[in-house]
């Protein structure tokens, strides 16, 4: 017999009983459904992230306190190694355009009676260039307001709607920032972080000297690796370490930081993806109980096909195939119900949407895998059937 | 092979004995059988239970090997064959009719009559050429597309009439076939297997009925695994 005609057959028989066919596929659905939601989230996380990394550009480069493989409970901000003095030395080196030390810190602002709280970050003008600002009114910090650490603030947009309500125009105005007045004098698109002169923060409001971080822009994104290097080289020199791996800063491209990211969630996903797994052997066993319930039901059935004719591999396919097409429709079910699940949820958490192809041909893949392994003793079980014993089955 | 045309021998048992071993019990179904059945014939095999004429039926149908002595069906000798051989034995040459159960259950009509021609892996249209032959013949050709459970008991054995008759067989195999149906249904059957026999088809009835045995041009008795008798329609052989 052809595939196709055993297919219509199989179909014809689980058409035949809808609920117990139903119930089957249980758990291969829920199976499929939960891979599948979570490999698209995972997906769609993934890219938000890069999304957000890569808006600082190819061409970046930070440099961070302490070493590059730090240890749990050891954050940057404790560690005291960069300082401004370091930015002047990468300063002078090749192919870097731009360069700007940053603090950062959290810290409440308060204005017009409203007050959020958010990251504020001490920066120098410069630092509008490498991290792509967008102006959307007034003005970014400019050299005069970090050498006359003057106390001015650029609002991201998403602090102005907080304070002041959208579309306010606020440049001008005054907000505190930890009991400290200053003045707006513009807004950035699409933030929530505030930016404040490096010398304020470092005198007025934090009263530290180390830097958080230091952000370079590179010429071109293809020197990113050499300067990297060229950056370490000097910064050792400057630092009067031997040894790179011994040295109190890393140096990453935002590049490894989108190769990193992507690999932590890519781990987590298919740690996931196996969890969700366990369900799908779950509903394998299943389909192999029913399987055998079946064969047992039909087994005067199984012995009047072989009395007109059917060998042994016709009755296997015939079963083998019954539990597939269970499976595989189980799973195109699970397909269609995960990136709904998916849909929902990536709105909500606002990410993209993504229907990878790669994974739902995985999942149908898998489902038909499943129906095989486990439907192969079923059916095996029926082709073994001697006619006669069947035929005599009550 | 050249015996057939000589005798045109469709069936020859030769010696045939069957032993079921059980455990520790030893049964002897059949005790050293022998006869040869014509093209032709329309011969009953009778018997109560427990007589043997199952396990004659059986190794005649192909779904059993004798554990020694000869089988000949059709120029073939049976007696070794494999399970996957006498499949295809079963599906070529040998037409079955039970008393119960001899349609798949929530299939159509069409494709029960179809379905040993699938397993020959016969072309589409040939097979749907060959269905409606076959339910023709047996005249409810109307009822191809009616689902199996929807039929009467006479229709469901004319449907396993034409589906014996789809693959050409040597025999028509019928095991009680009758046993189900009130008697005005049953003579119909055995008029319509009358009527099959004197177009040329082999038939084969095992039957404890004396009622539809005498339709047949031969009777063979059975009693305790051996041959008790062998007349021509009651005038003895």
């Amino acid at each position: 017999m052809d595939v196709q005609e055993l297919i219509l057959t199989a179909l014809e028989a689980l058409k035949s009983n809808v609920v117990r066919t139903l119930l089957t596929m249980l758990g291969i659905i829920i199976g499929i459904a939960s891979v599948i939601t979570i490999i698209s989230l995972g997906e769609g996380s993934t890219a938000s992230i890069i999304d957000q990394v890569s808006s600082f550009g190819a061409n970046t480069i930070t440099i961070q306190p302490g070493r590059a493989r730090r240890g749990p409970g050891q954050s940057s901000s404790t560690v005291t190694t960069l300082t401004i003095s370091d930015t002047k030395v990468i300063k002078k080196l090749d192919n870097i355009t731009e360069v700007s030390g940053m603090i950062n810190a959290n810290k409440k602002i308060t204005a017009n009676g409203e007050e959020t709280f958010n990251s504020i970050r001490g920066v120098e003008e410069s630092y509008k260039t490498i991290q792509s600002l967008e102006i959307v009114s007034g003005v970014f910090l400019d050299k005069s307001h970090v050498d006359g650490v003057s106390r001015v603030v650029v609002l991201g947009d998403e602090i102005v709607e907080d304070l002041f309500g959208e579309y306010a125009d606020v440049v001008g105005e005054t907000v505190i920032i930890d009991l400290k007045s200053f003045r707006i004098i513009g807004v950035v698109n699409d933030g929530s972080d505030a930016y404040i002169p490096l010398s304020t923060a470092q005198k007025i409001l934090l009263g530290q000297d180390h830097l958080d971080s230091i952000s370079v822009a590179v010429i071109s994104s293809n020197l990113v690796e050499s300067t990297i290097r060229g950056i370490e080289d000097s910064l050792l020199l400057e630092h009067d370490i031997d040894d790179l791996e011994l040295a109190d800063f890393s140096v990453r491209s935002s590049q490894a930081m989108i190769e990193t990211i992507s690999s932590i969630t890519g781990t987590l996903t298919a740690m996931l993806s196996g969890i969700a797994a366990i369900s799908l052997i779950v509903g394998g066993i299943g389909i192999m109980n029913i399987m055998l319930v079946t064969v047992t039901e039909r087994t005067k059935e199984i012995g009047l096909l072989k009395a007109i004719g059917a060998e042994d591999k016709d009755i296997l396919n015939q079963f083998l195939i019954e539990a597939v097409v269970l499976t595989v429709v189980g799973g195109l079910i699970g397909t269609l119900l995960g990136l709904g699940i998916t849909y929902v949820a990536s709105t909500f958490l606002q990410i993209p949407f993504i229907v990878g192809i790669k994974s739902i041909l995985l999942a149908i893949g898998v489902s038909g895998g499943v129906g095989v392994i486990f439907g192969w003793y079923p059916a095996q079980k029926a082709a073994k059937l001697n006619p006669i014993d069947a035929l005599r089955y009550e | 092979m050249n015996s057939q045309k000589k005798t045109e021998t469709i069936i020859s048992f030769n010696n045939i004995h069957k032993t079921y071993i059980t455990g520790p019990v030893k049964y002897e179904a059949l005790k050293g059988i022998t006869f040869d059945i014509l093209k032709g014939e329309f011969i009953a095999i009778m018997g109560r239970s427990g007589s043997g004429k199952s396990t004659i039926m059986n190794i005649i149908g192909a779904l059993d090997v004798p554990t020694s002595g000869k089988y000949i069906l059709n120029g073939k000798i049976i007696s070794g064959f494999n399970a996957n051989e006498l499949a295809r034995i079963r599906n070529r040459e040998v037409g079955f009719i039970f008393q119960s159960f001899n349609l798949l259950p929530r299939t159509r009509v069409f494709k029960n009559v179809e379905r040993p021609m699938m397993y020959a892996n016969i072309s589409k249209n040939k097979r749907y050429k060959r269905v409606y032959e076959c339910l023709e013949i047996v005249g409810i050709a109307d009822k191809a597309y009616s689902f199996s459970n929807h039929l009467s008991g006479g229709e469901i054995q004319r449907v396993a009439i034409a589906r014996a008759l789809v693959m050409n067989p040597s025999i028509l195999l019928a095991d009680e076939p009758t046993g189900n149906l009130d008697s005005k249904t049953a003579h119909e059957i055995i008029r319509f297997f009358l009527k099959l026999n004197q177009q040329g088809t082999t038939i084969v009835l095992i039957t404890h009925e004396q009622d539809i045995a005498r339709f047949a041009k031969r009777i063979i008795k059975v009693k305790d695994g051996k041959i008790e008798s062998d007349r021509l329609n009651g005038i003895a052989k």
